[in-house]
């Protein structure tokens, strides 16, 4: 039983780890526009308010995927260990 | 300049408070319904009262600390723009009025600039957005749970959002609406309709997962901070080592992120994103179209009428 629980948190711990790997493209992703931009910037230095903006909006869309992953890990991190151990403890509970 | 009367500088001062007491109270009822004894939480909106609990979960309705937070924001911000709106002049004189009418114009070059012309009358409808997400986000700064770190409270915003998308889309009729899942090629209509309501989910997940990062992340700091100094000030005598003195101001820099940059730049992209997609949902060509064939069609009616009355005159 305390092995199954360990066995459980462990894995929830390992999975939340590694859904937060999905934060390499986002990086990557905002790491390329903001060069992009600063190259703008550089190029045509008047246009400055608008890149800025617009580099802004497509950042928070590259984030997107990132967040996604976040929401998975802290779902992992705070809620999934509970409902497991629950539905372990049933089921002993109904074997016995 | 003439001097203000007192019923002018009553009902300033009341709105003053009205602005201020609604924070108040949630910062009273924060302070009385947290427990003593209370380890790292981050596990959502304290429940204060359940309103209807007999069904199960997806049916049960409770008021939550993001609720009333949501409240107090939102009569903040309606004194907040009665204040500056107060003793309105056809020439601008005081400073308020100033103030005033650099957000309204702002607001409506923002959506003229977003938007086109067709939805200039969106205005309103998007600086409450704003105003109400950037508020909701900086109650942190007091201490509050900001509501657009629940996802209940950012959802609501993102399915009002997905109704007026659809109903945008559905101006030139229904049918049109349903023809455009199947293009461009009818192989590709199950893609089509996750994509449309992949839109509401993403936007809601973006808003509510960035506040809540930056919740997350301040959280453990605060806490680890605390560890730290325990290790460090724990030999000092008395309550000298009870104090956290590590806690004092580091925390505060990445408030500055999370909290303040993070929370208005998400209520500025909130605000983006549901312009670009009211406004690019919408077949302005298509409609313009349609308006003209009625305009003519009821045209030609006008002229059969008049043409019948001068016929039946005639006779």
């Amino acid at each position: 039983m305390e092995l199954a629980i360990g066995i459980i948190l462990g894995c929830c711990a390992l999975g939340a780890g590694l859904a937060m790997i999905a934060g390499i493209g986002p990086g990557i992703g905002e790491g390329n526009a903001v060069a992009k931009a600063c190259e703008a910037i550089g190029r045509q230095p008047e246009s400055k308010g608008s890149v800025t903006s617009t580099m802004l909006m497509g950042c928070a869309i590259a984030e997107t995927t990132g967040l996604y992953a976040l929401v998975i890990a802290i779902l992992l991190i705070f809620v999934a260990p509970g409902l497991l151990v629950d539905i372990l403890v049933n089921t002993m509970n109904g074997l016995k | 300049m003439k001097k203000k009367s007192r019923g002018f500088i009553a009902v300033d001062i009341l709105l003053i408070i009205m602005m201020i007491l609604p924070l108040l109270v949630s910062i009273t009822v924060k302070v009385l319904t947290t427990p003593k004894s209370e380890g790292i939480n981050v596990t959502g909106a304290r429940i204060l009262t359940p309103v209807y609990d007999k069904l199960p979960p997806p049916f049960d309705l409770y008021i939550t600390e993001a609720n009333l937070n949501t409240w107090m924001v939102m009569i903040s911000i309606t004194a907040l723009c009665l204040f500056l709106t107060h003793g309105l002049k056809t020439k601008a004189e005081t400073k308020r009025q100033h103030a005033a009418e650099w957000i309204v114009e702002k607001c409506e070059k923002l959506v003229s600039d977003g938007m086109g012309d067709y939805f200039s009358g969106f205005a309103p409808f998007i600086a409450a957005i704003i105003a109400l997400s950037a508020f909701s986000s900086l109650q942190s700064l007091l201490g509050l749970y900001p509501p657009t770190s629940d996802l209940n409270i950012v959802g609501g915003w993102a399915v009002l959002v997905f109704i007026l998308i659809t109903y945008y889309k559905c101006k030139c009729g229904p049918l049109n609406y349903l023809k455009s899942f199947t293009e461009p090629v009818a192989l590709l209509t199950p893609m089509n309709m996750i994509s449309e309501i992949a839109t509401p989910i993403s936007m809601a997940f973006r808003h509510y997962g960035n506040v809540l990062s930056g919740t997350v992340i301040a959280t453990l700091v605060a806490a680890g901070l605390q560890g730290l100094s325990s290790i460090i000030f724990g030999a000092l005598p008395g309550v000298l080592g009870e104090i956290p003195f590590l806690q004092f101001g580091i925390p505060a820099i990445l408030s500055i992120y999370f909290d303040i940059f993070s929370g208005c730049l998400q209520a500025y992209i909130f605000a983006m994103l549901s312009m670009m997609y009211i406004s690019s949902g919408f077949p302005l060509e298509e409609y313009e179209k349609r308006k003209q064939k009625k305009k003519e069609k009821q045209n030609q009616k006008i002229k059969q009428k008049s043409a019948k009355k001068k016929f039946s005159e005639v006779n």
